[in-house]
């Protein structure tokens, strides 16, 4: 079991890397520089002579086959969960991200062939952190930390500040697909006043869903400190949720900084990229948050859940009846 | 049940909108509406002058080509952008056009094409027209890969790769606009600049600035002329049979005319 966990770790860090890539796909403005799908300018895309990734072919090819071996790592991890986890839950899992993971492609295909519609370009970068999202809590799930037994959090506030928090940065990085995907980048030049002002004085809808991403930074901001807040004054003896909590903050700073260089860069693309790449962190982290945060309550209900999907599936899902506190969730 | 059974037919619907954007040619306007009027030559004039700048002119910034080897051997001293190609005082790549005045008139379509080439990681010509429904052929001189990628807001886009040397594709423009764009998205520096005409009274400066329109019909017209970093500029121009006409568009840079 500790290899699937440390299998599913590998899956998270290469779609962390597919994230990047395609990224840099966006930032570079390469997103048609290979303009037919599947194949590569007329190469079967396994076939295409390194010597021809020049320019933006670099780019959106790397993100192609990059995006292919997590489709091939995502299929195994899907199969190795669905023989060796006794959590029915937890299979089906698997194989949601494997349904994420196909339509993701099938949504990348189409933007190119469709020269890159803005709705079909959001829906593939907020389908990329659903993806990253789904593999981050099998991960999770699949960790020893997740099945120790443990004294139960019980706190609601912390449960709704947490889930709140996650729905936010989630919105948040729609927001930010949007602004990308619709060329609204630079539609607020200036940082941190808005063309001199704290609100703008003109507005176009470039500028204004411009202005509603740093808005939503600000959101953002404030719940994650306050979540955090909640985690060190009233959990500071779990070190896993203080750890998770620290680390999300120092993500969030993080991103605030990127944010505000990649306006003042005029885009450069290595700092949209890793502003990309820093929003999914922040999302991770304040998911994997939210669930700690959730586990004690999920035993009762999953348990319950998994007794009538499966019966008695084995010997361990009786004794986690009797002692919800341990049984692996 | 019948969600599933529409399946099948949203995924054959997607693949046809895929397929019918992937078009290589689009249809060619109809012929001449009734009653329309075709220009007399013989009482025709003429209608030329020069595009100027005044001021200082922005410099071209250098391209970075390092993207790409074959690009970078190419250009061995190096290349710049082609925004502002000034000749005597005179400003070249202005696309001037009758914008409007023209009324009725009908014009037939050119069979030859007009050529669009991809050279030394290069478009050529970098400013140019066509007519509605003329066939526009763009071809590759290069020993590498480009994709030729037209953003239109009045025509259909479309984005064609064209990786083997010596490629000819053919595209027509159905609509009259003004410019469309074109870019290749491998080497992001290169750009080229399309007017898409719906009659023959078009130029592009050359040669210190300098525009000549042959053969325009008396009338009262609006003339302008666009530049890509600098705007349009327009004049209104009456024009008598078989008369001559000189005008000039002056363009500043600091207090740029804008689009």
């Amino acid at each position: 079991m500790i290899w699937l966990h440390r299998y599913a770790k590998l899956v998270v860090a290469s779609t962390v890397l597919l994230i990047a890539a395609g990224g840099m796909v966006t930032s570079t403005g390469s997103g048609l520089s290979v303009p037919d799908w599947p194949n590569t300018y007329g190469w079967f895309m396994f076939s295409f002579p390194m010597d021809k990734w020049v320019g933006g072919i670099l780019y959106e090819h790397s993100h192609r086959l990059i995006a292919s071996t997590v489709g091939f790592l995502t299929v195994i991890l899907a199969i190795w969960t669905w023989r060796v986890e006794p959590r029915a839950w937890v299979r089906r899992l698997g194989f949601a991200a494997l349904g994420a993971v196909i339509l993701q492609g099938l949504l990348g295909g189409l933007t190119v062939l469709l020269l890159l519609p803005a709705p079909i370009s959001i829906g593939h970068a907020g389908l990329a952190q659903l993806f990253f999202c789904l593999t981050l809590v099998l991960a999770l799930v699949t960790s020893p930390s997740w099945s120790a037994d443990r004294p139960p959090i019980n706190d609601h506030a912390l449960r709704a500040f947490a889930t709140v928090t996650t729905l936010f940065v989630y919105g948040q990085i729609l927001l930010g697909a949007t602004m990308r995907h619709t060329g609204a980048g630079m539609a607020i030049p200036t940082f941190p006043l808005a063309f001199g002002h704290v609100l703008p004085p003109v507005w176009s809808p470039a500028i204004a869903i411009h202005f509603a991403h740093r808005v939503g930074a600000l959101c953002v901001v404030l719940a994650i400190f306050t979540t955090a807040i909640q985690v060190w004054r009233h959990h500071r003896d779990r070190p896993d949720l203080v750890r998770t909590a620290t680390l999300l903050v120092l993500f969030v700073c993080s991103q605030a900084t990127l944010g505000a260089l990649v306006v003042i860069s005029g885009l450069s693309p290595v700092i949209n990229t890793a502003h990309v790449v820093n929003g999914a962190l922040v999302l991770g982290a304040s998911l994997v948050l939210t669930l700690r945060s959730w586990r004690d309550v999920s035993v009762h209900s999953v348990v319950a859940g998994e007794h009538r999907d499966t019966g008695t599936r084995s010997g361990d899902m009786k004794r986690s009846l009797r002692d919800p506190r341990g049984a692996r969730v | 049940m019948r969600m599933n059974a529409l399946r099948p037919t949203a995924a054959v619907a997607i693949l046809c909108l895929a397929v019918a954007c992937s078009q290589d040619k689009q249809a060619a306007p109809s012929g001449p509406p009734p009653n329309a009027k075709v220009v007399d030559e013989s009482k025709a004039g003429n209608l030329s002058g020069r595009v100027t700048v005044e001021g200082a002119v922005p410099s071209n910034p250098p391209i970075k080509m390092s993207a790409d080897p074959y690009c970078l051997r190419e250009n061995p001293n190096g290349a710049m952008f082609e925004n502002f190609v000034v000749n005597n005082g005179g400003l070249e790549n202005v696309f001037v056009y009758v914008k409007d005045g023209l009324g009725g008139y009908y014009f037939e379509v050119p069979t030859q094409p007009v050529k669009l080439d991809q050279k030394r990681c290069h478009y050529s010509p970098h400013v140019l027209g066509v007519r509605a429904g003329q066939t526009l052929a763009i071809s590759n001189s290069d020993e590498t890969l480009h994709n030729v990628h037209a953003l239109p807001d009045v025509n259909s886009e479309w984005n064609k790769g064209q990786p083997l040397k010596s490629m000819v594709d053919e595209k027509i423009f159905t609509a009259r606009e003004v410019m469309v764009p074109f870019k290749c998205d491998v080497h992001n520096w290169m750009q080229a600049f399309v007017g898409v005409m719906d009659h023959p009274y078009y130029a592009i400066t050359r040669d210190g600035g300098t525009f000549e329109l042959k053969h325009v019909p008396a009338g009262t017209y609006t003339v302008e002329a666009w530049h890509e970093k600098l705007g349009t500029q327009a004049q209104t121009v009456t024009l008598g049979e078989k008369e001559s006409k000189e005008i000039t568009f002056t363009f500043k840079p600091s207090g740029a005319a804008t689009k």
